[in-house]
């Protein structure tokens, strides 16, 4: 199943940040990270995140730090701050209005056949 | 081992690649390269070659234009290259952060005393002043182009041993006072020692076409840049100067007696300094502006002749006019030469080239009629040193000029080549330093020094 590119970017900034309240990470470990929680169905490309990681800096949602990875290679490393916390809780909040209502849609109007998925 | 070494080049070339884009700046590289490397081992965990997990780990990258664009929506002041002056450490480079601007501070502080001592020493002779200023200056600013290449022995005697003899003859010889000699030789000697600075800026390679054109844009974005600081530092000065004044203190002594002998020599090697800095970083600016003044040059030339024709008479054409049409020439083979230097050899004639060509011919028309307007002044009037040096140098700008208009004739003809046309510049233009050197030497012991 290929997720919509629109989803995609809405959920990226919620995302990242949950996954930093976690404990600090590097780029290809957060991607690593959205593998694994979405079972490997959310395909990033995954030069978009540092685009993403840069633009939640310079808003002050995450701080980052060069360090060095295992092989001695310069490695950064992106860790959340207190703004980055008020956001992601903000951020929650939204979200869950938002499934909570697709779920009363979904309950009150049942999915179409998956058939569908097949012609798309 | 051979496997790693393929995946190290691989990635290098890729780094090479990336680097390219300029909103992507080498710290992001960096990043990227350690995701693409964490993506690889990961891939090859799995059972893929070196190649293929390289090819893979590429892919998921996603396309670097649309990347880029990403980078460039978050860093748009990266499309705006900086000029960074002391370099980045994560730049690479093992020298000192700072020793290239103390190198510079000094050498500016120096050209400042040297200037001011200079006046202190010379006094009151204006003459003998203006004959020294650009002995004074030069060996700061060569000193740094020198210090920059790491110029050899050679280099420097090359440089050192015309200069003395330069500042041996502008001082012994028993000059007039405020005779036409002693003129000539205070407006030709900058231009000797131009050719020293040149010859400091090519260090070694100064056969070569391609370093000679390289100090050609020097000199362009030298005088670029010097003219910012200049207009920067007047600026600062005259505001300074302003509340000064108002509050009752006067700024003049100040300002004549220390300011300027310190801030013009200095801002020299500064500019010198900035233009080494920027170089590859900044486009150039000087081969835009001809761009810009080639077709308004064509039409200043073309009025200038109608009304050089119309005045009628060439004998009654007075000397003020002839030294400003000599300005006029040099300010187009300057533009020839600027447009000439920003060119790409390999690209066809296009519609600037026939402007230029366009340029090049008006020029000739305007030294033909100046140099007929000279020879009749001599023969009716007889020689004089100012009429030798200014027909010196028309022959020579009708020979540089005629010379360019064939090969750029040529070249758009499709029988000659661009190069030729560069290469004629690159190789005649010692000429002019060669003839200005024979202006300050020889024209005195042969005129009586008058």
């Amino acid at each position: 199943m290929r997720i919509d590119k629109d989803l995609v970017a809405a959920s990226a900034t919620p995302l990242v940040l949950g996954i930093l309240a976690d404990g600090d990470l590097y780029g290809y470990a957060i991607l690593k990270r959205v593998g694994e929680l979405s079972g490997g169905r959310m395909q990033w490309t995954d030069g978009m995140l540092y685009p993403l990681l840069h633009r939640l800096e310079r808003l002050g949602h995450v701080s980052s730090s060069w360090g060095t990875s295992e092989t001695g290679r310069r490695r950064k490393h992106y860790a959340i701050t207190p703004t980055g916390r008020a956001q992601l809780a903000e951020r929650q909040a939204q979200w869950s209005v938002v499934a909570d209502a697709l779920r009363q849609v979904w309950e009150s109007a049942p999915r179409p056949a998956t058939v569908v998925e097949g012609w798309a | 081992m051979a496997h790693d070494d393929e995946l190290e080049a691989q990635i290098d070339r890729w780094r090479g690649y990336v680097h390219r884009r300029q909103v992507i700046s080498s710290a992001d590289v960096d990043e990227l390269e350690d995701h693409l490397r964490g993506q690889v081992t990961d891939l090859r965990a799995t059972g893929l070659d070196d190649d293929e997990a390289f090819l893979v780990a590429i892919k998921r990258l996603g396309n670097l234009d649309a990347v880029s664009r990403e980078y460039a929506r978050e860093h748009s002041e990266r499309l705006w290259k900086q000029l960074a002056l002391v370099p980045d450490e994560s730049a690479g480079s093992p020298a000192p952060r700072w020793r290239e601007l103390a190198v510079v501070i000094a050498l500016a502080v120096g050209a400042g005393v040297a200037v001011k001592a200079g006046i202190a020493w010379l006094g009151d002779d204006e003459a003998a002043f203006a004959r020294n200023v650009g002995l004074l200056v030069v060996p700061f600013l060569a000193a740094y182009l020198g210090w920059k290449r790491q110029a050899g022995p050679r280099t420097v005697a090359a440089i050192a041993v015309p200069f003395v003899v330069l500042a041996v003859v502008l001082n012994v010889y028993p000059f007039v006072p405020e005779g036409a000699t002693e003129v000539l030789a205070i407006i030709h000697t900058p231009v000797v020692l131009w050719l020293l600075v040149g010859l400091a800026y090519v260090a070694g390679s100064w056969r070569s076409d391609g370093r000679r054109m390289d100090f050609v844009r020097f000199t362009g974005e030298l005088a670029i840049y010097f003219t910012l600081l200049a207009i920067g530092g007047g600026i600062l000065l005259g505001l300074t100067a302003g509340v000064l004044q108002l509050v009752g203190v006067d700024p003049e002594p100040v300002i004549t007696g220390w300011v300027m002998p310190f801030a013009v020599p200095g801002a020299l090697v500064v500019a010198a300094w900035l233009v080494e800095a920027k170089q590859d970083v900044v486009e150039n600016i000087a081969p835009v502006l001809t761009r810009i003044f080639t077709p308004l040059t064509i039409a200043m030339l073309l009025a200038v002749l109608v009304a050089l024709i119309a005045s009628g008479g060439l004998v009654e054409v007075d000397r003020d006019l002839l030294i400003l049409m000599d300005a006029i020439l040099v300010l187009v083979v300057a533009l020839l030469l600027y447009s000439i230097s920003a060119r790409d050899a390999l690209a066809p004639p296009a519609l600037a080239d026939w402007l230029q060509l366009v340029l090049v011919g008006a020029a000739l028309v305007v030294d033909a009629v100046m140099l007929t307007a000279m020879l009749t002044r001599i023969a009716e009037f007889g020689t004089s040193p100012n009429k030798i040096a200014a027909l010196g140098l028309n022959l020579l700008l009708l020979v540089h000029l005629g010379v360019s208009a064939w090969r750029s004739a040529r070249f758009l003809r499709g029988v000659g080549t661009f190069s030729a046309l560069e290469r004629w510049q690159t190789r005649y233009l010692p000429v002019y330093a060669l003839w200005a050197a024979v202006v300050v030497v020889v024209f005195p012991p042969l005129f009586d020094f008058a």
